[in-house]
């Protein structure tokens, strides 16, 4: 069951926009910072098969430039 | 501390993230902890709208374990950002008072003994059957509430209108709004406000029409407070019938006589117009002129009947009218100096000044409340002050959901959750999505609440089932309702958390869950729906107020109508709702959305809120270029010509005062919740009556001393208010309704406004003497 977070760039002028991409995916949990064009990601995913699904939505996202991992977790 | 593995390793997670976030760029600030706070001691924060006001702040309560402990304002809720009132911070202490409902109770040997809620509900179902049969359908009524869920008012609706096919379905907001929703459909054509919050941080100027903001609605209040502070040019103007906090606050307050609002608003229009301060670019393309019936009188009589009759006028017809509207003409009945009455007109005209309307109870609850709610928007539509950041006419709602819940859902009689029953077009719409035959939905309303009360009292109603209101406590002119609802051949279903009055008379009490005890939806004054989920377990045997409907449905043998899981039913209902308004005037967010964000505001479109409707510049529904009043046929807001009339009752030489009633900050309605919360009953822990010190004076009445309030209904005995937050003129007393050891509506007068039907509870006549 994996845990990870990342720091999320969105494509420029789009932070509100990939809030809003970002809250709308399930097991996605995101904290956008208040003076800074960057977001906080929380995923926690209950299978492998989950994540998997999820990592190629997030790479769908129009609005996302780029996620940069800072922590990760699995219980295997 | 109570955490588990999975939330410690999140935790980590989102610490992991802060600290790079942190390196990368330092000084970067977070505001929405959502979820777990270390700092906390491990608790976890979940989103919720506040339970009390129509404002609707976004709140993070705290739960460790099973308990909500912990409350503070959310961040990330555009409403409030972060603030809250005292109600709101004290909010979850009101799952917890001793005397809590948890057990379902059912009349026996007149004293209410605890039962198997099964049993509860199966005779609360037998009971609605035979009351069919023996009276027909019309026989059975529901009145719910402006703080009902989204969901409890769309199950009720369904049942009522769809299945068991009678239009007695009301809400208390009859009580508290339905003069917004009418003054609305005449001068727009579709309800609910056009503009939003942000209006407060744009605006220059506001003006509060007889409402006390600072009290009622204190975190908008604290957002006008700091627009003026940020800017010294900002003016807030108090328009009340007595001195008040927010009168206190205020650059300036303006005191009129009880009703004379209509002739001040038309003198404001009077001086518009001489002074040549019309937008005419606005009004020539989007304007239109209309006048309606007039002595439309007051319904006191039972089986009271009126329909407006509009007919469309010119603006020679208009100024020719307002020529009774001079302010010097005006100074005369209403008590407002003629230079004030021009320096407010000065305001609204000022073509370099954006001007904010505020209102609640002062303009709706009102006999006139339809035409003061039009002659309010008539300034802002002669000025062309409307639909753009910071000009606004705002109506604002008094509950949680009153918009949410039976404005949007239309539980009224006449209403269905899109359009009316009378057309059509939408009972074939609610006959698909409901998956009911279309005869079943009745084409004709049956009554409004009070007229609905009077039924009961006739006995045209026997069976009632009454959800999150107290009307025992609340109707005007209350001995009658009361005794009404207590005769012989009636049968009282009352859901409720706590007992009070209208328990006392039920026959049955179902025991619901509160608020977070169960997920559900508000919608606020701005348009905006919130989501919560359920936060906490519900205690003993109490059920959500949904959950009790499709049982009882499902008792009735309408299983098919209400098919939903116990896991998924408020995402379904929501779901299902939602269709009635897929097109661009009011679309609602889904679900997903909703649980995600803090509130989203509808019409929601391509994925953005409506911030300002009909201005096409935000509002995707116009199709028009700049405004686009899409509600009317002639697509135009209307200007109403509504003229000053008497209110029901005045003060005459048996009964010389006023009698006015609101509220306090610190309770919310008839304090069920509130008294129980003990901080916010300490301070505020029992009920007055607010007298002016020269009329207490003449009296021989001193503060805290007993005064007997007499109408031509009932009196009261209550202590004296000299002098304290609040301070009426000479020649009025005021009464705050939230101690039901103090029934004040005893004495109130059951007159309403003939078009809104919602009665009047700032006017009526008593005598004052010492007790």
């Amino acid at each position: 069951m994996p845990v990870f977070s990342y720091l999320a760039y969105p494509v420029r002028g789009a932070k509100e926009e990939l809030l809003n991409d970002v809250s709308a995916l399930d097991h996605c949990e995101v904290m956008p910072a208040e003076n800074e064009e960057v977001l906080i990601l929380v995923t926690d995913t209950p299978d492998e098969e989950k994540e998997k699904a999820l990592q190629k939505n997030l790479r769908k996202l129009k609005s996302l430039q780029s996620l940069g991992m800072t922590f990760g977790h699995t219980d295997e | 501390m109570n955490i588990t593995r999975r939330s410690f390793i999140k935790s980590l997670a989102l610490n992991s993230a802060v600290v790079a976030a942190a390196t990368v760029f330092p000084g970067i600030s977070f505001g929405a902890w959502k979820e777990t706070d270390i700092l906390s001691g491990g608790i976890q924060w979940k989103k919720t709208p506040c339970r009390f006001c129509g404002t609707g702040c976004g709140l993070l309560v705290g739960i460790s374990g099973d308990r909500a402990v912990a409350v503070k304002g959310d961040p990330n809720c555009t409403v409030n950002k972060g603030l809250c009132c005292v109600k709101g911070y004290h909010s979850v202490q009101i799952l917890y008072g001793k005397d809590r409902i948890k057990k379902a109770l059912v009349r026996k040997n007149d004293t209410l003994v605890e039962v198997p809620l099964k049993e509860a509900l199966d005779l609360v179902a037998e009971k609605m059957k035979e009351t069919i049969k023996s009276h027909g359908k019309d026989a059975v009524s529901i009145y719910g509430s402006g703080q009902w869920s989204i969901p409890d008012g769309y199950a009720a609706s369904k049942l009522f209108k769809g299945c068991i096919g009678t239009n007695n379905v009301e809400a208390n907001a009859r009580l508290c709004m339905a003069s917004a929703v009418t003054g609305c459909l005449t001068s727009f054509g579709l309800d609910e406000p056009m503009g939003c919050y942000e209006d407060i941080d744009n605006a220059d100027v506001f003006v509060t029409w007889g409402n006390n903001m600072a009290e009622m609605h204190p975190v908008l209040f604290s957002r006008m407070l700091a627009n003026r502070k940020s800017k010294t040019h900002v003016k807030i103007i108090d328009f009340a019938t007595r001195t008040t906090r927010s009168s206190q606050a205020a650059d300036k307050s303006i005191l009129f006589k009880p009703q004379t609002d209509l002739a001040v608003a038309n003198a404001i229009c009077y001086e518009i117009i001489r002074n040549k301060w019309v937008n005419w670019s606005f009004v020539k393309k989007h304007v239109s002129f209309h006048k309606g019936k007039t002595n439309i009188g007051y319904g006191t009589q039972d089986h009271f009947k009126f329909k407006d009759k509009a007919e469309t006028v010119d603006f020679k017809e208009y100024k020719e009218f307002l020529k009774d509207y001079t302010p010097e003409k005006v100074e005369k009945i209403s008590g407002v100096s003629a230079k004030d009455i021009k320096y407010m007109a000065s305001l609204y005209g000022d073509p370099g000044k954006k001007v904010t309307s505020f209102w609640t109870m002062g303009m709706n609850q009102h006999t006139r409340g339809t035409w003061i709610n039009n002659l309010v928007y008539n300034i802002h539509l002669l000025t062309g002050k409307i639909s753009t950041p910071g000009n606004s006419p705002f109506s604002l709602t008094g509950q949680p959901s009153a918009c949410g819940t039976v404005r949007e859902v239309g539980t009224l009689t006449h209403k269905l959750p899109h359009g009316v029953v009378m057309q059509e077009k939408a009972r074939k719409l609610a006959a698909k999505i409901w998956q009911v035959p279309v005869e079943n939905i009745d084409p004709k309303p049956t009554y409004h609440t009070v007229e609905m009360f009077r039924a009961l009292d006739r006995g045209d109603i026997r069976f009632m089932w009454i959800q999150v209101t107290n009307p025992m406590v609340t109707m005007p002119n209350l001995r009658r309702y009361r005794d009404g609802a207590k005769k012989e051949g009636r049968f009282m279903v009352v859901s409720e958390i706590y007992p009070t009055p209208t328990s006392d008379v039920a026959d049955v009490v179902l025991p619901s869950a509160l608020w977070i005890e169960r997920e559900g939806f508000f919608g606020n004054s701005e348009r905006r729906t919130q989501h919560n989920e359920q936060i906490v377990p519900t205690p003993g045997d109490t059920m959500c107020n949904t959950w009790q409907l499709i049982e009882v449905a499902r008792r009735l043998g309408f299983k098919k109508q209400f098919p939903w899981s116990r896991k998924t039913y408020i995402e379904d209902i929501w779901n299902e709702y939602i269709q009635f308004h897929d097109n661009p005037k009011h679309r609602m967010a889904p679900y997903k959305e909703l649980k995600a964000r803090s509130g989203i505001q509808w019409p929601f479109v391509n994925g953005m809120e409506t911030k300002w409707r009909y201005n096409a510049k935000y509002d995707p529904a116009c199709k028009q270029k700049d405004f686009h009043f899409y509600g009317k046929p002639d697509n135009r807001a209307w200007i109403w010509l509504r003229p000053y009339e008497l209110p029901a009752e005045s003060p005459d030489s048996e009964y010389p005062f006023w009698l006015n009633t609101g509220r306090v900050l610190e309770h919310w309605h008839t304090g069920s919740m509130t008294r129980r919360v003990p901080i916010l009953h300490k301070a505020v822990p029992e009920s007055y009556v607010e007298i002016n010190s020269d009329d207490a004076d003449r009296l021989g009445i001193t503060n805290g001393s007993k005064v007997k309030i007499s109408s031509r209904r009932g009196s009261i005995v209550m202590k004296a208010s000299i002098n304290g937050r609040g301070r009426p003129p000479r020649g009025m007393v005021f009464v705050p309704f939230f101690d039901e050891s103090y029934l004040i509506n005893e004495v109130t007068l059951d007159a309403f406004c003939p078009i809104s039907k919602q009665p009047d509870y700032k006017k009526c006549a008593v005598k004052v003497e010492r007790a």
